[in-house]
């Protein structure tokens, strides 16, 4: 058992060497996100488990892919080196850090215990809201800072000030233009009468009733001979 | 299962994550990297609490746990900030400030 967990936590961090792409790395970091949780259950925290996949697989890593998404997944990392020999230089770091961990442990020896039998959420519970709690109330703090923070650093000024419906009435009546809506087409309604011009209460047709658009393409059709097909029809 | 397997694989986890941030220059990814070390240590800190028999440890985990998230809230944000200012999250960039 051990041994899976070591491979699918182990394996997919590689993915944060060498795979080329973030999303890739994100869901290679996700599976070694649950690997970890396994192993937090099979060291007795069933609730640090349970923690770990709510909020690393669950929340951070979600925000990881969609600042991703906001960024743009493209985005090709470029390889020059401005520091010269940087790549074996900080293999060699990385190396030597994981080396002085492991030899540092290896010096250790510590007898194991038997794990705390209590339901192992009650004890984490009675250490968090007992002996911890000015901690917990200071964290509760610091997300809540944290949450802030991240609204203002991603916050946009507005550069322009905001036109409201009164000023932007305001601004038509002040060019000249009619204030009110333009009159639908198609008073006439023979067919579909988009093309042909409404008329006003005097009778007289109104031109900008009819869409720019079909006087551009020269696709409108005057009113007379609808005009004169209704007298005759009123004749009638 | 001995624990201080466990101790071993944080480890490593910790030379890789260590090494993400120091070789990647894709923002994001060197911040997973950092994410992967707080993660190693949590399970360290857990592998203990498990040899010691007592849940401070565990504990102490949970607080790293929320202390990484509120990080990663704002460490995001500054990317997106950083990206908006100059359409690029290349960690190489700010060596331009250089005459």
């Amino acid at each position: 058992m051990f041994w899976v967990v070591a491979t699918i936590t182990v394996v997919p961090s590689l993915a944060l060497l060498f795979a080329r792409k973030a999303v890739h790395v994100a869901m290679a970091v996700v599976l070694t996100m649950i690997g970890l949780a396994v192993a937090y259950i099979m060291l007795a925290a069933p609730f640090l488990g349970m923690v770990q996949i709510v909020v690393y697989t669950g929340a951070v890593m979600m925000l990881f892919v969609f600042v991703i998404m906001l960024i743009g997944v493209g985005g090709k990392e470029d390889l020059t080196e401005t520091i010269k020999g940087q790549k074996w230089l900080g293999l060699l770091v990385a190396t030597g850090i994981g080396l002085f961990l492991t030899g540092v442990v290896s010096r250790v020896s510590l007898n194991v215990q038997e794990p705390p039998t209590q339901g192992n959420p009650t004890e984490i519970a009675g250490a968090l809201f007992g002996r911890q709690v000015v901690v917990m109330e200071t964290l509760g703090f610091v997300l809540i800072v944290a949450a802030v923070g991240a609204l203002v650093l991603t916050h946009l000024p507005r550069l322009t000030p905001k036109h409201s419906q009164k000023e932007i009435a305001a601004d038509r009546v002040r060019v000249g233009a009619n204030p009110v809506n333009k009159p639908m087409p198609g008073v006439y309604a023979r067919h579909n009468a988009l093309d042909v011009p409404a008329l006003d209460p005097e009778g007289k047709p109104i031109d900008e009733s009819i869409s720019r658009v079909l006087e551009v393409r020269h696709q409108t059709q005057s009113e007379e001979p609808f005009h004169a097909h209704l007298e005759e029809g009123g004749d009638k | 299962m001995n624990p201080i397997a466990f101790i071993y694989l944080a480890c490593i986890l910790f030379a890789i994550g260590s090494a993400a941030v120091l070789l990647r220059r894709n923002a994001i990814v060197a911040f997973m990297g950092v994410e992967l070390m707080l993660n190693s240590a949590n399970l360290a800190f857990v592998g203990f609490s498990r040899m010691h028999g007592n849940v401070e440890g565990q504990v102490m985990a949970f607080f790293v746990m929320v202390v990484a998230a509120a990080e990663v809230v704002v460490g995001l944000a500054i990317i997106v900030a950083i990206f908006r200012a100059r359409q690029s999250i290349s960690l190489d960039d700010p060596a331009e400030l250089k005459g």
